[in-house]
Formats: C-alpha cells, sequence, structure tokens
C-alpha cells in the first residue's frame, strides 16, 4: 500500500494538515490516531531514529523547524525513500511559497493538498519534479488571479448595493463563464 | 461548455439579493483564520459561529458563495476534526462548476469527506465524473488539468460500482501519453482492486504503460503492480509480467521505481528462484556503484530475503549492513541496520554472530526503537550453543532498563526459552535460577508467565526438581518479595514447588516457616490456599520420614516444633472469610491433630498404630507424580455410540440454572490439579456430585435425553484407559520425549505430550493459502494473463467492453479486451506488444501449468 497517510502537525500538536491514502477513517479515529502519533513522535529526540512503530504500520517522520512531517507507511516500506519524500515536499513548498513556514500552510491549506495530490496518488509517488508538481498550481494562481482583478473592479463599479444586486449576479456569472 | 445562466426571475431577484448580501459581508476562509489566530482561547465560539454561518452560506444559490462557505468547511474539517457530512449534497453541487477554482475545492472536499461507507451520495456523482474524465476529449476545457480531479477523487473515494461504472472512461486516458498517464495508472489500481470484474478491461491498458515512453507512466505502472502483488493477494498471476518488470530494473533511472521494481521481484522469486539469476547482476551494481542509500537498502532487502543462495551478493549486502550497523552518527541508518540484519537471521547466523557485539551495544541505546530492533536481533540470534550467554545478557540489561523495555526484554526471553517445550535450554538448573532471577527485577510484570513456566518445568523435567526446590526455598524465605503484588504467582508457584517436591527439601521445618511467616496474610486468597496445603504435605512428609527415621532430618524436637506452629498460626484462619482458605485450614488442622500424639509413639515405634496407618495413608496420597496434560487429551477420548453431539444444544440454555452456569464460569487453575490418580476423578467430578447431587439428579430426571444412558456410566472407567494419564510417567522409547543434545552436561528429558498438534495450525495455514489463491482480483487477473475465457468475469460487464471481445485478437488464447480508441492510436506500438505477447505465450489453450514455459523463454 506504500503511503497511508501524511499528517503535518505543529511543536504544540495541532494538526496543520492531514491527508489520508486508501483508508477512510471517522473523525472520532482520526483525532484518536493523530494525538496518538503526536504524542509518540514529539516525545523523541533529534538523537534518536525517525522511525516509529505503531499499530501495525510504521511512521517516518521528519522535523522542519516548528513543523513536523508524519508519514504512516506499510511495514516494508522503505523508510529512506519516504524520508526523501519528505524532503521533497518541504522542498516544493518551500520552491512556492519561498521560505516556507507554518502560516503558509495554514492559510494555503488547499494548495498544499494539491501538491499532494500531484505527487501522490493511491500511496503511490506519481510525480518527482518539483515544475510538474507546481505547475497546475501556478495555472490555477493565474486563473484566479485574473478572476479576482475582474471581480474587484466589477465591485468597484457598482458601488450600490441594490445595482449590484439587480445587475451583478448576472454579470459574476458570465465573468465566470468567461473563463 | 456550460450555457449561461437564465436572467434572474423577479423572485429569485429577492433570494439572490439576500445570498448577495451573504456573499458581500461573508468572511473569507482567511478571515477564520486570522479569528482563530487571533484569540486561540474562544476557539470553540469561533469555530461554533462560523459553522452555524456555513450551514446558511451553503445554501446559498451563488455559486461563489457557496465554495467559500466550503472552503471554510473543509478547513475546520480537516484541521478541527467537524464533521461535514450536512454539506455532501452541497459538494455534489458544486462537482459540475464552471469555475476550475470552485471545482477544485469541490473535488478537494469530495476527495476528504466522501467514502462509500459514510455517505450514499457518491452514485450521484457518476455522471459528472464521466464528463470530467471524457473532457479532454472534448478539449473544449479552459483547464487542461480537468480529468485528474475525478482521478483523484476516485483514487480515494471510490466505491465498487463507480469504480465498475467508470472503468471504460479511464482506458483513453491509460492509453494516450500526457501528463495525466501516470495518474489514470494510479487509479487504475484502485479500481481494480475495489472491482475486480474490470480486469479484462483495464490490465492489457495498465501492461503496455509498463512500457511506455514516459518514465513517470512507468513509475507508476510499476507502482500499481508493486501494490496488486503485495499481500495478501498472490503474486503469483504477475509472474508472466517478470520481462517487462526486468526490463524496468535494468532502464530505469529513477530510484522510486527500482524500488517497486525490486518490491515486485522480491515477491516473484519465491515463485521462480530462476528470475533470481537474471536480477542478481543488475542488483549487484546497484549495491556497488549506487548513491541513493534507498536504493541500497531497498537490494539489501531483496538479497537477503529471497537471493539467499548468492554468494557475492550475499556478501555484498552483509558487507552493506555492517556499515549500516556502524554510522554512529545517523540513528536512522543503525535502525536499518539492525533491522535487515534480523532479516539475516535462520540462514546466516554467523552474520549475525559477528555484529553481536553492536547488537548488545545497541540495547542500551537511548532510542526505543533501535532497543527494539536490538532485542529483536537478540533473540534471532540466540541458539542453544549460546542461550546462556545471550539470556543473562538479557536479563541483565532488563534490571537496568526503564520498566516498559524491561518487561519487554523479559517477555521475549520468556517466550523464546519456552517456545517447543524449552527447545533452546539445555541447562535447566540455569533456567529455573534465571526466572528467580527474572522475578526478581524490580519492574518485572511477567509473574503470570514465570509461574506458569516453573510449574511446567517442574512437571515435565524430573532431573531439574532439586534445583528448582532450592530456588522456590529462595523466592519463599524473603520475606521482602511477599509485598510485590505482580509476584504472588511467582510465589504461589514455588510454594506449590516446594511442596509437591519436599523430598528433595534439604530443611522441612525451614521451609514450614517460610510458608507461614506473618507476611503471608498480605497474599491474595488462591496463593494462601496453596501455601497451606503446601504445609500439609511437607507435614505428611515430615511425619513420614520421621517414623520411618529415614533421615536425620526430622528429629523429637523439629516434629514438636512444626506441629505446633502449624496449630498457633493457623489456628486463627479457621475462621477466615475466604471459602478456600478455611477449607484447607482445617483439613490441615485435622491432620495435626491426628498425628498430635505422634512423638509419644516414638518411643515404642507401634508399626501398627492408627497414626502410623494415618501418615503411610497421606504420604501415599501424595506421593503419586504428577505430569503434564496433553492439549489432545479431550481429543483422544473416544466419543460413545449413542452420544449425538452434532444435536443442537441451544434450547438447552434456557434449562441451565443460575447454580449451573456459575460452576461453569469457574476455571480450574493450575493450582487444583488433582493430587493423584486416584483422587483425580473425584476431584474432577466430586463437586457437582456430591454438593448439586440433588439438584443434579432432578434435573436428569426433566432433560434424560443428554445425560448418558445410566449403564454407559459403569464403562467410563474402561473409557478414561484411553486418556494419556494425567501422571503417566513416558518411557522414553515412546517418541515423545525430547531427544537428547550433545553436550558436556546432558539435557535432561523434557516430556512432551502435544508433538502432533500443530497439524491443526499446518491446515489452517494452507486453507490460507488457497484463500489467497481463491480472491477474485488474482484470480479474474490470471485469467486475463493466461489468456482463460475471461467470459465469467466480463460478462457482467457492460457492453461497450464485452463487444470488444470479437475483435480476434489473434493471439487465440488471448481474450483481452481492447477499447477502439486505444487500436487507433497506439496500433504500430500495439502490434508491436503482440507480436511479443505472442512469443512470450506460445500455446493456445494455455492452464496454469505453461506459466513455467513463460518464464523459461526469458531466463534463456
Amino acid at each position: 500500500m506504500g503511503i497511508r497517510f501524511v499528517v503535518l502537525v505543529n511543536k504544540q500538536g495541532q494538526t496543520r494538515l492531514a491527508q489520508y491514502f486508501y483508508e477512510h477513517l471517522s473523525l472520532d479515529q482520526r483525532r484518536a490516531l493523530e494525538a496518538e502519533i503526536v504524542r509518540k513522535c514529539l516525545a523523541r529526540t533529534d538523537l534518536q531514529c525517525s522511525f516509529v512503530e505503531h499499530r501495525n504500520y510504521k511512521i517516518v517522520y521528519r522535523r522542519y523547524a516548528s513543523l513536523f512531517f508524519l508519514v504512516g507507511v506499510d511495514n516494508d516500506e522503505n523508510e529512506l525513500a519516504i524520508l526523501e519524500f519528505i524532503h521533497l515536499l518541504v522542498e516544493t513548498m518551500d520552491r512556492h511559497f519561498g521560505n516556507v513556514c507554518e502560516l503558509d500552510i495554514m492559510f494555503h491549506l488547499e494548495k498544499v493538498h494539491f501538491m499532494l495530490e500531484e505527487m501522490v496518488m493511491n500511496g503511490c509517488i506519481v510525480e518527482t519534479s518539483k515544475t510538474n508538481i507546481l505547475s497546475p498550481i501556478q495555472l490555477m494562481d493565474k486563473l484566479v488571479n485574473k478572476h479576482y482583478h475582474l471581480l474587484a473592479g466589477t465591485i468597484c463599479c457598482f458601488n450600490q448595493l441594490v445595482c449590484l444586486s439587480c445587475f451583478g449576479v448576472g454579470k459574476l456569472n458570465v465573468l465566470r463563464i468567461n473563463l | 461548455m456550460a450555457s449561461p445562466p437564465p436572467l434572474p426571475s423577479s423572485t429569485s431577484v429577492l433570494s439572490s439579493a439576500s445570498s448577495l448580501a451573504d456573499s458581500l459581508f461573508q468572511r473569507s476562509l482567511d478571515d477564520l483564520i486570522k479569528s482563530l489566530r487571533s484569540d486561540p482561547s474562544s476557539e470553540p465560539s469561533i469555530i461554533s459561529r462560523s459553522l452555524s454561518e456555513i450551514r446558511r452560506e451553503i445554501r446559498s444559490a451563488d455559486p461563489l458563495t457557496k465554495s467559500i462557505a466550503l472552503q471554510k468547511l473543509t478547513y475546520l474539517s480537516s484541521l478541527h476534526f467537524h464533521s461535514m457530512s450536512f454539506a455532501a449534497f452541497h459538494t455534489l453541487e458544486l462537482l459540475p462548476s464552471p469555475s476550475p477554482q470552485t471545482k477544485r475545492l469541490a473535488y478537494l472536499a469530495a476527495s476528504l469527506s466522501f467514502h462509500p461507507s459514510t455517505t450514499d451520495l457518491l452514485p450521484l456523482a457518476t455522471h459528472q465524473l464521466h464528463k470530467d474524465l471524457t473532457s479532454l476529449s472534448t478539449s473544449s476545457s479552459s483547464f487542461p488539468f480537468l480529468p485528474s480531479l475525478p482521478l483523484h477523487l476516485l483514487s480515494l473515494a471510490s466505491s465498487p460500482d463507480l469504480s465498475s461504472h467508470l472503468a471504460p472512461d479511464l482506458v483513453p486516458l491509460l492509453s494516450r501519453p500526457s501528463p495525466l498517464q501516470p495518474k489514470a495508472v494510479a487509479a487504475t489500481y484502485r479500481v481494480l482492486s475495489l472491482c475486480p470484474s474490470t480486469v479484462p478491461v483495464l490490465f492489457k491498458p495498465l501492461v503496455d504503460c509498463l512500457s511506455s515512453d514516459n518514465p513517470l507512466t512507468v513509475s507508476a505502472a510499476v507502482g500499481a503492480f508493486c501494490e496488486l502483488s503485495a499481500p495478501p493477494n498472490d503474486p503469483a498471476p504477475y509472474l508472466p509480467l517478470a520481462p517487462e518488470i526486468y526490463r524496468v530494473l535494468v532502464n530505469s533511472r529513477s530510484n522510486w521505481t527500482l524500488i517497486k521494481a525490486l518490491k515486485i521481484f522480491s515477491r516473484l522469486v519465491p515463485l521462480e528462484p530462476r528470475l533470481g539469476t537474471r536480477i542478481v547482476e543488475p542488483i549487484c551494481k546497484f549495491l556497488r556503484e549506487s548513491q541513493a542509500k534507498s536504493l541500497v537498502l531497498e537490494c539489501i532487502k531483496t538479497v537477503v530475503s529471497c537471493l539467499s543462495t548468492h554468494t557475492e551478493a550475499m556478501r555484498l549486502a552483509i558487507d552493506k549492513i555492517k556499515e549500516l550497523l556502524s554510522s554512529d552518527d545517523d540513528p536512522n541508518l543503525r535502525y536499518l541496520g539492525l533491522q535487515t540484519l534480523g532479516m539475516l537471521a535462520p540462514g546466516h547466523l554467523w552474520a549475525l554472530e559477528e555484529s553481536r557485539e553492536v547488537v548488545a551495544q545497541s540495547l542500551t541505546d537511548p532510542d526505543r526503537s533501535i532497543c527494539h530492533e536490538a532485542l529483536r536481533v537478540m533473540m534471532a540470534m540466540t541458539l542453544q550453543a549460546n542461550s546462556i550467554e545471550s539470556c543473562t545478557l538479557l536479563v541483565r540489561q532488563a534490571a537496568k532498563s526503564d520498566p516498559e523495555f524491561a518487561n519487554e526484554i523479559l517477555d521475549s526471553v520468556l517466550t523464546s526459552c519456552s517456545k517447543d517445550f524449552y527447545e533452546l535450554v539445555v541447562d535447566f538448573d540455569w533456567y529455573v535460577s534465571l526466572l528467580s532471577e527474572m522475578a526478581r527485577i524490580v519492574h518485572c510484570t511477567k509473574g503470570d508467565e514465570i509461574s506458569r513456566q516453573l510449574v511446567d518445568i517442574g512437571l515435565r523435567v524430573r532431573d531439574v526438581r532439586p534445583e528448582l526446590v532450592r530456588v522456590a526455598r529462595e523466592l519463599l524465605i524473603d520475606p521482602s518479595l511477599l509485598g510485590n503484588h505482580f509476584l504472588y504467582n511467582v510465589l504461589s508457584a514455588a510454594a506449590w514447588i516446594s511442596g509437591e517436591y519436599v523430598e528433595f527439601s534439604k530443611d522441612p521445618m525451614e521451609l514450614v516457616e517460610a510458608l507461614l511467616q506473618p507476611r503471608t496474610s498480605l497474599l491474595p486468597t488462591s496463593a494462601r490456599a496453596v501455601y497451606i496445603q503446601s504445609v500439609l504435605k511437607v507435614l505428611t512428609f515430615s511425619c513420614n520420614s520421621y517414623i520411618n527415621e529415614s533421615g536425620s532430618l526430622v528429629n523429637d524436637s523439629v516434629i514438636a516444633r512444626m506441629l505446633s506452629l502449624i496449630e498457633m498460626t493457623v489456628g486463627p484462619l479457621t475462621e477466615s472469610e475466604e471459602a478456600e482458605v478455611e477449607d484447607r485450614v482445617r483439613n490441615l488442622l485435622g491432620v495435626v491433630r491426628l498425628v498430635a500424639n505422634i512423638k509419644d509413639l516414638s518411643g515404642d515405634k507401634g508399626k501398627d498404630g492408627m497414626i502410623y496407618e494415618v501418615v503411610r495413608v497421606m504420604d501415599d496420597l501424595f506421593s503419586d507424580e504428577m505430569g503434564p496434560v496433553s492439549a489432545n487429551a479431550q481429543k483422544k477420548a473416544s466419543v460413545p455410540e449413542d452420544l449425538d453431539l452434532k444435536e443442537n444444544l441451544a434450547d438447552l440454555s434456557e434449562f441451565i440454572s443460575g447454580d449451573d452456569a456459575a460452576m461453569s464460569r469457574s476455571n480450574p487453575s493450575i493450582l487444583f490439579y488433582p493430587q493423584s490418580r486416584n483422587s483425580s476423578e473425584e476431584v474432577e467430578v466430586g463437586p457437582t456430585r456430591v454438593a448439586e447431587s440433588t439438584s443434579l439428579e432432578e434435573h436428569r430426571k426433566r432433560h434424560g435425553l443428554y445425560y448418558l444412558s445410566a449403564d454407559k456410566e459403569t464403562t467410563e472407567p474402561e473409557l478414561t484407559e484411553d486418556y494419556p494419564r494425567v501422571n503417566e510417567t513416558l518411557p522414553p522409547s515412546n517418541g515423545d520425549t525430547a531427544r537428547r543434545v550433545k553436550v558436556t552436561k546432558p539435557r535432561p528429558t523434557v516430556v512432551k505430550l502435544d508433538e502432533g498438534e500443530d497439524l491443526t495450525a499446518s491446515s489452517s495455514r494452507s486453507t490460507k493459502v488457497e484463500a489467497a489463491k481463491d480472491d477474485p482480483l488474482s484470480g479474474a487477473i490470471k485469467d486475463v494473463l493466461l489468456g482463460r475465457e475471461g467470459k465469467g468475469a466480463s460478462s457482467d460487464f457492460d457492453a461497450s467492453s464485452s463487444s470488444q471481445g470479437k475483435g480476434k485478437d489473434k493471439v487465440k488464447g488471448k481474450e483481452i479486451k481492447s477499447k477502439k480508441s486505444e487500436e487507433g492510436e497506439s496500433k504500430d506500438r500495439h502490434k508491436g506488444r503482440r507480436k511479443h505477447k505472442h512469443r512470450k505465450e506460445p500455446a493456445p489453450s494455455v492452464s496454469v501449468a505453461q506459466e513455467t514455459p513463460v518464464i523459461q523463454d526469458f531466463l534463456l
């Protein structure tokens, strides 16, 4: 099965991103699992190795500044390759956000999800080139920027709420269709 | 793609006005995050307020408002664990959105929250997914990555139904080179594993992807096959793919792909050992030259797990393992070194032995994971020859470790030493003292297991009993041990041993004193009862030896002191509230009073006196030796002919009175083993017969149906002849005894009774294997790869695919369905492949037996 889940937590143990592949957990199961693995991993020091056995699988984790990247993998998965994968994920985020920090991930959660989607499917790594991973996101950014410029313009033009209500809805929809 | 919406009618103007107000004053996700960050203490109230906002906004007619609400909800669900099930329908509504951004958000929300087990709305999305999957071919989309969205959804939240409906849409994506191809491959794996009936449609294009020009596609395909062949699936059907995967192994430059290819091979080589000779060369090359540690690690794992007969590769791998072990600055590498070292275990113990010091050192590592692995390796390299050395080292280490790890060490020492009737143990004297040493470790919580083994060894190994009694004495006379509640079972076992084998005791008086010391009041009832019963045995033994003058152990003063000590300390216990204790105390006191005058008799030694008779009978009672009971004893008893065991006894439950239920619940422990053969039947049946005789008779009268007929009862003694006797001492010739090991000190005989037992275990194992072979996916794949008529699988598949069946694939045996589009686009490549396939599978009517020739071609 390869990668089962990718979870990002900060030093306080708050989840910053959680993506599960293959197995679906209910919210309660998720909460319990994350609490458990976070407790296990955060208690470890830098002198200890990056692999923790948990239930019937293994967690490979790495710490970058205040963020812990926890990746759950099957027992026969290659641990070193997973460490490389984590590093690639960080580098990709770094390239996109420029010196990535926890706040970037919080405010752009869906982008990080999109990056992960580009990199991993079904627990297998499908893409390792940073340029390829980021190109759909950049394309999306371009579209969104255009969209928001137009939207902002529209709202400036029609200061009055009434005007907007009569005209704006249709206009907005038209705008979006044109994109 | 989408047509402009109709102009808002007058009624919807109002509602749209309110929704517009919503959208104008809607808080964005950024606002939400900022407010959460600015005031962490009031987080719950902020979240509940915004959840109620979201509930309103998500019903808005304006798609933008809706999508922002969904975005916020996704965030809250993902990071703050709030259910977004109420928004499932709204998520579906947004999937067809013309705006790529909204669409993307909707897909993300769906893939994070949808699952067949939690939502039944998934079938509603089928059409939309189909539309998005095929949008590339209509090429009207402004967003080239559109089909990747439904692919993700498919791979994360698909159901078998959805998979089978959308499988045909995957085929063009799979067979056309594009950036989406790798993702289509990954989604295909998911679809295949969810819905094996799609194999005829999807498998062929998936195999083709292995030889694609796009390295990412190859990588994804290798990954998919790696997952498909992973346990618990049966890897055998993928054997014909070995040539393709070998090509990947030789040509690919991506470490990830190579790792996955190696994983596939490590599953295939055990099925076809000749593959090993082919792959060993590239693997050695990687081991020598590769800079990537992950790849080297995978090579080591592959060599160790399935190429152990190739000496050159083994040598390289072992060198690399040593390199890993010696990397002091990187705990990760040390951990992996230990892990791979452990994999060498049964076959290459010399390699483990060479690294013994490193392993022993790793037991003290600050890292728990490394300690674990070291312990595992240590146990793996423990043999009869070095068991004393290893176990002593481990127990000493346990005494120094923290409580949790100490108990893990003890647990593994106990488990591996007791395995297969103590096969590892040569010197039982050493082992019993090790057991007592373990019990004395401060944090030891394994008292139950230690006590079980002490008694078990006592029963099975005759030669060790003197040492066992000595060890038991040491445990009993130490008053400090009585305060540790983890040790109560050990102490109770020690008491039982010193009572049962009292003839090896050097000083019965001391024993009685130890068994009756004041702190025994701390013991729980069960242990106390054993203590008192042991006193009875010691007393009987002492009286007997006193009368027979069989030793100078017991003289006048000793017996007098013993009797008075017993009477004094045990007397008050007749008022004990615990029935077990009281019962035994009364027995004991009864005997004491019977033999009270024994000293007076010693002068004339009235050999026929009443007291002498009592002592002799009592001693006889205890002198029969006990043996282990075979777990199969019940099975060996033949079932009476007129007893119908298959009859449904469900209606019996209503007859069972409370008393009966209570009887059946009380489980006899080892402490209440029958004392001798003669008394055994009494003990087993006694309570039922005597105490409940009246109610039992009544019961029998009412439900005679469920009882054996009365005349059977008289034959019962004959039946018991079939049982292995509880206390049978087996002659060494009957095969049930342990082999003797040639060491300086001969290994004592260990009585075994259950050697045929693992019959059941092995049969269950084989059924498991069979179950794996019956699994529908591998069955379907076997059908396709080996060209069996795939009719069964494809018949329930939709017409678009099965009509292709008549496409006359020239390969007669092969019934692989191929889609029209695929034939159109990749004709040349396809032809080449067909030829190749043809060569690979020459026989028209292929059966499982033909797998071998397929590989032979490749091997030559």
